[in-house]
Protein backbone atom coordinates (compact mmCIF):
# COMPACT_ATOMS: atom_id res chain seq x y z
CA UNK A 1 0.00 0.00 0.00
CA UNK A 2 1.89 3.36 -1.41
CA UNK A 3 1.10 6.97 0.31
CA UNK A 4 -0.42 8.59 -2.28
CA UNK A 5 1.96 11.08 -3.52
CA UNK A 6 2.23 15.38 -2.18
CA UNK A 7 0.45 16.41 -5.19
CA UNK A 8 -2.23 13.81 -5.84
CA UNK A 9 -5.75 15.00 -5.42
CA UNK A 10 -6.71 14.78 -2.12
CA UNK A 11 -8.87 11.76 -1.10
CA UNK A 12 -12.47 13.12 -0.06
CA UNK A 13 -12.34 13.93 3.88
CA UNK A 14 -14.92 11.42 4.79
CA UNK A 15 -12.35 8.73 3.59
CA UNK A 16 -9.25 10.16 4.65
CA UNK A 17 -11.52 10.63 8.49
CA UNK A 18 -12.59 6.64 8.14
CA UNK A 19 -8.20 5.80 7.16
CA UNK A 20 -7.61 7.96 10.43
CA UNK A 21 -10.48 6.09 12.51
CA UNK A 22 -8.91 2.41 11.69
CA UNK A 23 -5.51 3.67 12.43
CA UNK A 24 -6.90 4.05 15.88
CA UNK A 25 -8.44 1.01 16.03
CA UNK A 26 -5.46 -0.65 15.14
CA UNK A 27 -3.30 1.41 17.63
CA UNK A 28 -2.88 -0.24 21.09
CA UNK A 29 -3.56 2.24 22.58
CA UNK A 30 -7.18 1.19 21.43
CA UNK A 31 -7.16 -1.75 23.81
CA UNK A 32 -5.26 -0.03 26.68
CA UNK A 33 -8.22 3.17 26.54
CA UNK A 34 -10.70 0.31 26.70
CA UNK A 35 -8.86 -1.30 30.25
CA UNK A 36 -8.39 2.12 31.28
CA UNK A 37 -11.64 3.48 31.30
CA UNK A 38 -13.12 0.14 32.30
CA UNK A 39 -10.99 0.94 35.54
CA UNK A 40 -12.62 4.48 35.18
CA UNK A 41 -16.15 3.53 34.65
CA UNK A 42 -16.02 1.62 37.71
CA UNK A 43 -14.96 4.14 39.76
CA UNK A 44 -17.35 6.51 38.42
CA UNK A 45 -20.19 4.22 39.66
CA UNK A 46 -18.19 3.39 43.35
CA UNK A 47 -18.77 7.44 43.49
CA UNK A 48 -22.71 7.71 42.48
CA UNK A 49 -22.52 9.08 39.20
CA UNK A 50 -24.90 8.17 36.55
CA UNK A 51 -23.90 6.28 33.31
CA UNK A 52 -24.60 9.07 31.23
CA UNK A 53 -22.60 11.38 33.01
CA UNK A 54 -19.57 9.16 32.91
CA UNK A 55 -19.76 8.77 28.97
CA UNK A 56 -20.53 12.85 28.69
CA UNK A 57 -16.87 13.65 31.25
CA UNK A 58 -15.16 11.26 28.85
CA UNK A 59 -16.34 12.77 25.60
CA UNK A 60 -16.21 16.50 26.97
CA UNK A 61 -12.89 16.05 29.48
CA UNK A 62 -11.09 13.67 27.52
CA UNK A 63 -8.29 12.98 29.78
CA UNK A 64 -7.74 10.11 32.00
CA UNK A 65 -6.02 11.77 34.94
CA UNK A 66 -8.15 14.69 35.43
CA UNK A 67 -11.64 12.33 34.97
CA UNK A 68 -10.01 10.58 38.12
CA UNK A 69 -9.23 13.46 39.94
CA UNK A 70 -13.14 15.06 39.11
CA UNK A 71 -14.94 11.57 39.82
CA UNK A 72 -13.29 10.93 42.96
CA UNK A 73 -12.84 14.34 44.35
CA UNK A 74 -15.86 16.02 43.31
CA UNK A 75 -18.28 14.48 45.90
CA UNK A 76 -17.07 15.61 48.60
CA UNK A 77 -14.81 18.80 47.67
CA UNK A 78 -15.93 22.15 46.79
CA UNK A 79 -16.35 23.13 43.35
CA UNK A 80 -13.77 25.92 43.39
CA UNK A 81 -10.81 23.39 44.68
CA UNK A 82 -11.67 20.60 42.13
CA UNK A 83 -11.06 23.08 39.43
CA UNK A 84 -8.44 23.86 40.30
CA UNK A 85 -7.39 20.72 40.89
CA UNK A 86 -8.05 19.43 37.24
CA UNK A 87 -6.61 22.86 35.83
CA UNK A 88 -3.15 21.79 37.42
CA UNK A 89 -3.75 18.44 36.04
CA UNK A 90 -3.60 19.36 32.57
CA UNK A 91 -0.96 21.93 32.04
CA UNK A 92 0.22 19.03 29.55
CA UNK A 93 -2.36 19.59 26.91
CA UNK A 94 -0.27 23.23 26.55
CA UNK A 95 2.95 22.16 24.72
CA UNK A 96 1.07 18.84 22.93
CA UNK A 97 -1.15 21.24 21.26
CA UNK A 98 1.51 23.45 20.55
CA UNK A 99 3.74 20.61 18.99
CA UNK A 100 1.34 19.43 16.66
CA UNK A 101 -0.78 22.40 15.04
CA UNK A 102 1.86 23.16 12.90
CA UNK A 103 1.71 19.70 11.32
CA UNK A 104 -2.08 21.12 9.84
CA UNK A 105 -0.32 23.85 8.28
CA UNK A 106 -1.67 23.94 4.73
CA UNK A 107 -3.80 26.26 2.49
CA UNK A 108 -7.63 26.47 2.79
CA UNK A 109 -7.29 25.08 6.95
CA UNK A 110 -8.81 27.60 9.08
CA UNK A 111 -8.22 28.22 12.66
CA UNK A 112 -11.75 26.84 13.33
CA UNK A 113 -10.78 24.13 11.40
CA UNK A 114 -8.29 23.39 14.39
CA UNK A 115 -11.11 23.27 16.91
CA UNK A 116 -11.97 19.55 16.63
CA UNK A 117 -8.80 18.52 16.25
CA UNK A 118 -7.66 20.50 19.58
CA UNK A 119 -10.28 19.14 21.52
CA UNK A 120 -9.32 15.42 20.14
CA UNK A 121 -5.79 15.61 21.54
CA UNK A 122 -5.50 13.73 24.39
CA UNK A 123 -1.92 11.68 25.38
CA UNK A 124 -3.16 8.33 23.49
CA UNK A 125 -4.26 10.19 20.54
CA UNK A 126 -1.07 13.03 20.39
CA UNK A 127 1.74 9.99 20.70
CA UNK A 128 -0.38 8.55 18.07
CA UNK A 129 -0.46 11.17 15.78
CA UNK A 130 2.89 12.65 16.07
CA UNK A 131 4.07 9.34 14.52
CA UNK A 132 1.11 9.20 11.89
CA UNK A 133 0.30 12.51 10.84
CA UNK A 134 3.90 13.35 9.17
CA UNK A 135 3.29 10.70 6.74
CA UNK A 136 0.10 12.17 5.50
CA UNK A 137 -0.02 14.38 2.38
CA UNK A 138 -0.89 18.53 4.36
CA UNK A 139 -4.52 18.69 2.69
CA UNK A 140 -5.71 15.10 4.15
CA UNK A 141 -3.86 15.41 7.87
CA UNK A 142 -6.78 17.36 9.93
CA UNK A 143 -9.80 14.46 8.36
CA UNK A 144 -6.90 11.89 9.10
CA UNK A 145 -6.40 13.04 12.87
CA UNK A 146 -9.89 13.84 13.64
CA UNK A 147 -10.58 10.03 12.43
CA UNK A 148 -7.74 9.13 14.58
CA UNK A 149 -9.03 11.02 17.65
CA UNK A 150 -12.90 9.85 17.34
CA UNK A 151 -11.60 6.08 16.69
CA UNK A 152 -9.49 6.19 19.94
CA UNK A 153 -12.26 8.38 22.12
CA UNK A 154 -15.02 5.46 21.05
CA UNK A 155 -12.76 2.57 23.10
CA UNK A 156 -12.93 5.11 25.85
CA UNK A 157 -16.81 5.47 25.27
CA UNK A 158 -16.83 1.64 25.30
CA UNK A 159 -14.70 0.93 28.33
CA UNK A 160 -16.54 3.56 30.11
CA UNK A 161 -19.77 2.63 29.53
CA UNK A 162 -18.40 -1.20 29.91
CA UNK A 163 -16.81 -0.66 33.23
CA UNK A 164 -19.77 1.24 34.80
CA UNK A 165 -21.97 -1.80 33.89
CA UNK A 166 -19.04 -4.00 35.72
CA UNK A 167 -18.49 -2.40 38.36
CA UNK A 168 -20.89 -4.31 40.74
CA UNK A 169 -18.98 -7.62 39.93
CA UNK A 170 -15.53 -5.72 39.69
CA UNK A 171 -13.41 -5.90 42.83
CA UNK A 172 -11.21 -2.80 43.67
CA UNK A 173 -8.23 -4.51 43.41
CA UNK A 174 -8.82 -5.26 39.72
CA UNK A 175 -10.22 -1.39 39.18
CA UNK A 176 -7.07 -0.47 40.15
CA UNK A 177 -4.97 -2.82 37.84
CA UNK A 178 -7.09 -1.79 34.93
CA UNK A 179 -5.43 1.84 35.11
CA UNK A 180 -2.05 0.37 35.29
CA UNK A 181 -2.68 0.08 31.30
CA UNK A 182 -1.69 4.22 30.50
CA UNK A 183 1.39 4.54 31.87
CA UNK A 184 2.45 0.83 30.55
CA UNK A 185 1.53 2.33 27.22
CA UNK A 186 3.08 5.60 27.78
CA UNK A 187 6.07 3.65 28.42
CA UNK A 188 6.41 1.49 25.21
CA UNK A 189 4.85 3.39 22.57
CA UNK A 190 6.80 6.82 23.85
CA UNK A 191 10.20 4.46 23.74
CA UNK A 192 9.15 2.78 20.70
CA UNK A 193 8.31 6.77 18.41
CA UNK A 194 11.15 8.03 19.96
CA UNK A 195 13.65 7.63 16.93
CA UNK A 196 14.85 11.64 17.27
CA UNK A 197 17.96 11.63 19.89
CA UNK A 198 15.98 15.11 21.13
CA UNK A 199 12.95 12.72 21.69
CA UNK A 200 14.35 10.11 23.51
CA UNK A 201 16.83 12.82 26.18
CA UNK A 202 13.41 14.67 26.98
CA UNK A 203 11.49 11.53 27.82
CA UNK A 204 14.26 10.12 29.72
CA UNK A 205 15.32 13.37 31.40
CA UNK A 206 11.66 13.61 32.23
CA UNK A 207 11.51 10.02 33.90
CA UNK A 208 14.21 11.18 36.49
CA UNK A 209 13.22 14.79 36.68
CA UNK A 210 9.43 13.90 37.52
CA UNK A 211 10.27 12.01 40.87
CA UNK A 212 12.65 14.82 42.06
CA UNK A 213 10.74 17.47 41.60
CA UNK A 214 7.63 15.67 43.29
CA UNK A 215 9.69 14.58 45.91
CA UNK A 216 10.59 18.68 46.32
CA UNK A 217 7.10 19.09 46.19
CA UNK A 218 7.10 22.49 44.86
CA UNK A 219 3.97 22.17 43.34
CA UNK A 220 3.39 22.11 39.58
CA UNK A 221 5.00 19.68 38.89
CA UNK A 222 4.44 18.49 35.40
CA UNK A 223 5.07 22.08 34.43
CA UNK A 224 8.69 22.20 36.33
CA UNK A 225 9.20 18.72 35.11
CA UNK A 226 8.35 19.92 31.17
CA UNK A 227 10.64 22.91 31.52
CA UNK A 228 13.39 21.58 32.86
CA UNK A 229 14.06 18.20 31.35
CA UNK A 230 12.58 19.48 27.74
CA UNK A 231 14.42 22.43 28.20
CA UNK A 232 17.95 20.87 29.03
CA UNK A 233 16.85 18.24 26.00
CA UNK A 234 16.55 20.90 23.35
CA UNK A 235 20.07 22.42 24.61
CA UNK A 236 21.51 19.27 24.14
CA UNK A 237 19.73 19.25 20.64
CA UNK A 238 21.10 22.56 19.78
CA UNK A 239 24.73 21.39 20.86
CA UNK A 240 24.69 18.46 18.17
CA UNK A 241 23.39 20.22 15.54
CA UNK A 242 25.94 23.09 15.97
CA UNK A 243 29.14 20.89 16.29
CA UNK A 244 27.35 18.32 12.81
CA UNK A 245 26.80 21.87 10.81
CA UNK A 246 30.41 22.66 11.79
CA UNK A 247 31.56 19.60 10.66
CA UNK A 248 30.07 18.96 7.39
CA UNK B 1 -20.34 25.28 48.28
CA UNK B 2 -21.87 21.43 48.68
CA UNK B 3 -25.17 23.02 48.99
CA UNK B 4 -24.28 25.02 45.75
CA UNK B 5 -23.02 21.93 44.18
CA UNK B 6 -26.37 20.05 44.77
CA UNK B 7 -28.40 22.60 43.60
CA UNK B 8 -26.48 23.01 40.06
CA UNK B 9 -26.07 19.74 39.59
CA UNK B 10 -23.09 17.52 38.72
CA UNK B 11 -23.54 18.19 34.96
CA UNK B 12 -23.32 21.78 35.78
CA UNK B 13 -19.86 20.69 37.65
CA UNK B 14 -18.83 18.28 34.81
CA UNK B 15 -19.02 21.73 32.69
CA UNK B 16 -17.18 24.18 35.20
CA UNK B 17 -14.52 22.03 37.05
CA UNK B 18 -13.89 19.60 34.50
CA UNK B 19 -14.40 20.64 30.75
CA UNK B 20 -13.24 24.20 31.01
CA UNK B 21 -10.18 23.78 33.16
CA UNK B 22 -9.18 21.21 30.92
CA UNK B 23 -10.17 22.57 27.65
CA UNK B 24 -8.24 26.23 28.42
CA UNK B 25 -4.99 24.37 27.89
CA UNK B 26 -5.97 22.84 24.54
CA UNK B 27 -7.31 26.25 23.43
CA UNK B 28 -3.77 28.39 24.42
CA UNK B 29 -2.02 26.20 22.96
CA UNK B 30 -3.65 26.72 19.38
CA UNK B 31 -3.81 30.11 20.16
CA UNK B 32 0.47 30.41 20.96
CA UNK B 33 1.31 28.91 18.12
CA UNK B 34 -0.45 30.65 15.71
CA UNK B 35 1.34 30.96 11.82
CA UNK B 36 4.27 29.02 13.28
CA UNK B 37 5.71 26.43 11.46
CA UNK B 38 7.10 22.78 12.70
CA UNK B 39 10.78 23.13 11.77
CA UNK B 40 10.97 26.63 14.19
CA UNK B 41 13.15 26.32 17.04
CA UNK B 42 10.27 26.92 19.58
CA UNK B 43 8.30 24.10 17.91
CA UNK B 44 10.99 21.86 18.46
CA UNK B 45 11.73 23.29 21.99
CA UNK B 46 7.65 22.88 23.08
CA UNK B 47 7.84 19.90 21.65
CA UNK B 48 10.75 18.53 24.07
CA UNK B 49 8.96 19.80 26.98
CA UNK B 50 5.85 18.16 26.09
CA UNK B 51 7.34 14.61 25.38
CA UNK B 52 8.95 15.36 28.95
CA UNK B 53 5.85 16.06 30.44
CA UNK B 54 4.36 12.73 29.18
CA UNK B 55 7.49 11.26 30.85
CA UNK B 56 6.37 12.90 33.76
CA UNK B 57 3.12 11.91 33.72
CA UNK B 58 4.24 7.88 33.61
CA UNK B 59 6.42 8.91 36.56
CA UNK B 60 3.61 10.62 38.42
CA UNK B 61 0.97 7.70 37.43
CA UNK B 62 3.58 5.04 38.56
CA UNK B 63 4.73 6.34 42.04
CA UNK B 64 1.51 7.79 42.76
CA UNK B 65 0.48 7.50 46.58
CA UNK B 66 -3.14 8.69 46.11
CA UNK B 67 -6.07 7.27 43.59
CA UNK B 68 -6.93 3.88 43.44
CA UNK B 69 -4.01 2.67 41.76
CA UNK B 70 -2.17 2.98 45.43
CA UNK B 71 -4.88 0.07 46.90
CA UNK B 72 -0.71 -1.99 44.83
CA UNK B 73 2.14 -1.11 46.62
CA UNK B 74 4.45 1.19 45.19
CA UNK B 75 6.93 -1.45 44.54
CA UNK B 76 4.87 -3.84 42.69
CA UNK B 77 4.37 -0.68 40.39
CA UNK B 78 8.13 -0.20 39.65
CA UNK B 79 8.55 -3.97 39.38
CA UNK B 80 5.88 -4.72 36.98
CA UNK B 81 7.03 -1.56 34.60
CA UNK B 82 10.61 -2.65 34.77
CA UNK B 83 9.45 -6.09 33.87
CA UNK B 84 7.26 -4.68 30.98
CA UNK B 85 9.62 -2.95 29.26
CA UNK B 86 12.10 -5.62 29.34
CA UNK B 87 9.94 -8.14 28.02
CA UNK B 88 8.94 -5.09 24.98
CA UNK B 89 12.59 -4.97 24.62
CA UNK B 90 13.15 -8.96 24.37
CA UNK B 91 10.17 -9.22 21.95
CA UNK B 92 11.95 -6.61 19.44
CA UNK B 93 10.12 -3.86 20.76
CA UNK B 94 6.58 -5.03 20.54
CA UNK B 95 4.31 -2.33 22.18
CA UNK B 96 1.77 -4.99 22.58
CA UNK B 97 3.69 -7.75 24.41
CA UNK B 98 5.16 -5.37 26.53
CA UNK B 99 2.16 -3.84 27.82
CA UNK B 100 0.21 -6.81 28.51
CA UNK B 101 3.44 -8.24 30.18
CA UNK B 102 3.65 -5.28 32.46
CA UNK B 103 -0.40 -5.63 33.19
CA UNK B 104 -0.52 -9.03 34.05
CA UNK B 105 2.82 -8.21 36.32
CA UNK B 106 0.40 -5.60 37.98
CA UNK B 107 -2.39 -7.90 38.46
CA UNK B 108 -0.43 -10.72 39.84
CA UNK B 109 1.51 -8.85 42.33
CA UNK B 110 -1.75 -6.75 43.53
CA UNK B 111 -2.93 -10.68 44.16
CA UNK B 112 0.15 -11.98 46.24
CA UNK B 113 1.21 -8.34 47.79
CA UNK B 114 -2.07 -6.20 47.47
Amino acid sequence: MDAPPQDSPASPPLRTFVRGASAGVRSVFFYVLIGNYVGLGALSYEFGFSIWWMVASTLLVWAAPAQVILISTLPTAALVEVALAVTLSSVRFLPMVAALIPLFKAPGVRQRDLLLPMHLTAISVWVEGMRLVPQQPRGERVAFYNGLGVGLMGAAVIGSATGYVLAAQLPPLLAATLLFFTPMALLMSSARNARALLDRVAFALGLVVGPIVAWLSLGLDLMWTGLIAGTIAYLIHRWRESRQGGAA
Amino acid sequence: MKTVMTDIGPWFALILAGFLPNEIWRLAGVMLVRGLDEKSQIIIWVRAVATAMLAGVLAQLVLSSTGALALIPVSVRIGAAVLGFLAFLAARKSVFVGVLTGELAVMAGAYWFG
